[in-house]
């Protein structure tokens, strides 16, 4: 008798426990399904941004002289010349301001604070480190508030492609601290002790052995802040970018032309000096295609939709270059 | 003989031009590290300065007045009350949160805990090119894409409770809201904090996991009982990170939030934020050590003010709740 009434509740949480298993089990296929259908909703996002951008754009997008024009009262035949020119011209001077810059205080924050003894420098370290986070946390625009101080205002730069490439610059300056350590931490310590032994001086061992080992990382983290400041439109507003601009910046050496003071008409008045594109007038895509958001006319739209795509096709291209770059690194160095 | 002594000032000689290479080089590379304190320093300055000559004009109690708050410096009747944009700039960032944190964390937990090594191989890169999109472009899809969308859910939501009405009595979105643009951030913050989340959530050692399967647990359970409380600080980093870039991101807002700087706490209306202002401003031409000149840097420093009080209050909520193992 009593047997019975044990088994009988031995069968009842039995039956409890398969039940509450399955619940659980539920759950956990219930939040895979939900975790994968949000990653779906991603990806279809993306992809629904680009098709947007080209169902849009495809009256322009395909025609090649809005590749060949400049900015038009007249949508049709307003097109992306000087944006792309300028956005070219821009970022090399954000490139060779931030790469020489970012690589060094890499090398010194990795190579030479990390094994330095002395508590000065220690606390110098970690408090460059912490700041080094928290420019990375500063919000876009306020870095186009200081390049407007700064660059514009007190080194009278005026609204140059210098000001908007050194303002980018500084921008992208932690993403190159930050990847160049991530290269030179991956370069195993026997390489660095083998260059020592042999009579290198640390420099020596650096410049010859572990930069070219970590090139290719820092290449990527070089690509990816290319990425970013090709995008980034907030802080050139702010340093005061142009959205009508119907001529390019000078190439080093070309003819300079100006009306001629008795007839008017234009003649050659000379060759541009090398570095006088750096102080001529610009403008970019995304703050090109800003504009054209923002105008009144809706057949601005089209010219949008089309700077767009062009611009989200760079920014893909850079991105996929960076993250296949850094995969085939990974794959290739075997230490 | 001679010849060893020789060859060995020369090395001696050699070791020592080196020696004083280095040296110079070490002083460009501290030069290089330095930058950044120039830099940090260099933002606090010019955003003190200018809002200090800006309350040398405008008194502080009209910044913070909260009685009648209009933001309107650009009119010959001017009010600052700078409530008016960050009312906006909190509703923007709270939708973008909303979508943000609860998105970006579920794929960071399936990423981390569910997902096969293949899955997760192929779904990160796509994540980072999402991440990659420029934000004007994301701007132009909250207008054109998002907006359109969002006005018919809204009238259908409303048609859903309360049918039967002529059109024009229901509630009209307008083309500018903080609505859209909010989702859109929000989607645009989703890869950042699903990466920083996912790496942290993957550093927590695997025999946590592994006694939590022991005892009986599901994968879920351990998810949300082990393995997210032990990776809590990395988790709430990713959170401060992408609430700051909310409160800093200019251009989809610009784009699709509106330009009126209007005091209202609704998302279903557009306003103008921080940075917005900051961006129309400075799209004219403003005379440099003007009012207007120093309003854009005083709207600047309060937004610093608020992504940096939002770091602090992460930094200790991360201390509160952190589980050392």
């Amino acid at each position: 008798m009593q047997g019975e009434e044990l088994d009988l509740s031995a069968i009842v949480k039995d039956v409890q426990m398969r039940k509450s298993i399955s619940i659980r089990k539920f759950w956990d296929v219930l939040f895979s399904f939900v975790a994968l259908s949000f990653l779906i909703l991603g990806l279809a996002i993306l992809l629904l941004l680009i098709f947007q951008l080209f169902v849009d754009g495809r009256g322009l997008l395909f025609s090649w002289s809005f590749y060949t024009s400049f900015p038009a009262p007249n949508a049709a035949e307003a097109g992306i010349l000087s944006a792309f020119v300028g956005s070219l011209f821009v970022i090399c001077v954000t490139v060779l301001f931030a790469i020489p810059i970012g690589v060094a205080a890499g090398v010194y924050l990795e190579e030479y604070a990390k094994s330095s003894s002395s508590p000065a420098v220690r606390i110098l370290t970690d408090f460059i480190e912490i700041n080094i986070t928290n420019l990375a946390g500063v919000p876009s625009i306020v870095y186009g508030l200081l390049g407007l101080e700064i660059f514009k205002e007190t080194f009278k730069l005026g609204n140059s492609v210098l000001t908007a490439g050194m303002t980018l610059g500084i921008l992208v300056l932690p993403v190159i601290v930050v990847t160049t350590r991530e290269a030179l931490k991956s370069v195993p310590s026997t390489l660095k002790e083998g260059s020592i032994a042999i009579g290198a001086s640390k420099w020596q061992t650096i410049w010859d052995l572990i930069l070219p080992a970590s090139i290719g990382s820092i290449l990527t983290g070089v690509i990816v802040s290319v990425s970013r400041a090709i995008g980034e439109t907030a802080p050139l507003i702010t340093v005061g970018a142009l959205t009508f601009i119907a001529f390019l910046p000078p190439l080093p050496f070309s003819d300079r032309f100006a009306p001629d003071p008795q007839t008017g008409e234009l003649v050659r008045a000379g060759q541009y000096g090398l570095f006088d594109w750096l102080f001529s007038g610009y403008t970019v895509m995304p703050i090109q295609m800003f504009d054209w958001v923002g105008r009144p006319n809706p057949e601005f739209r089209v010219n949008a939709a089309a700077a767009g795509v062009v611009l989200v096709l760079l920014t893909l291209v850079l991105n996929s270059a960076a993250i296949f770059l850094r995969i085939y690194f990974r794959r290739r160095i075997k230490w | 003989m001679t010849n060893t002594s020789l060859s060995l000032i020369q090395i001696r000689k050699l070791i020592q031009r080196q020696n004083l290479f280095d040296q110079l080089v070490l002083v460009a590379l501290l030069m290089a590290a330095f930058s950044s304190i120039v830099v940090t320093g260099g933002i606090l300055w010019i955003l003190i300065s200018e809002s200090v000559s800006f309350f040398s004009q405008v008194p502080i109690t009209d910044f913070l007045n909260l009685n009648d708050p209009k933001w309107t410096p650009l009119f010959d009747d001017k009010n600052f009350a700078i409530i008016t944009l960050i009312s906006s700039t909190l509703v923007t960032t709270g939708v973008s949160v909303a979508i943000g944190i609860p998105m970006g964390t579920i794929i960071a937990i399936y990423l981390s805990e569910f997902a096969s090594s293949q899955v997760r191989e192929l779904v990160k890169p796509i994540l980072e090119l999402l991440a990659g999109v420029p934000s004007v472009v994301f701007g132009y899809f909250a207008l054109q894409t998002v907006t359109p969308f969002m006005q018919q859910v809204i009238l259908g939501v409303q048609i859903f409770f309360a049918p039967g009405r002529d059109e024009f009595d229901y509630y009209q979105l307008p083309g500018f809201n903080m609505l859209s643009a909010g989702i859109v951030m929000g989607i645009s913050i989703i890869p950042l904090i699903s990466s920083i989340s996912e790496d942290a959530m993957r550093a927590v050692p695997k025999q946590m996991r592994e006694g939590s399967f022991a005892v009986g647990a599901t994968r879920l359970q351990t998810s949300f009982n082990v393995v997210l409380p032990a990776a809590i600080s990395g988790i709430i980093a990713s959170y401060i990170l992408g609430i700051s870039r909310s409160l800093g991101q200019t251009m989809i807002v610009a784009v699709a939030a509106g330009t009126q700087p209007v005091y209202t706490w609704n998302p279903l209306e557009g306003a103008s934020t921080i940075s917005t202002f900051i961006v129309e401003v400075a799209k004219g031409d403003i005379e440099h050590g003007s009012l207007e000149y120093n309003t854009i840097f005083v709207a600047g420093l309060a937004l610093v003010v608020m992504t940096l009080a939002m770091n602090l209050l992460g930094h200790y909520l991360s201390k509160r709740v952190r589980e050392v193992y």
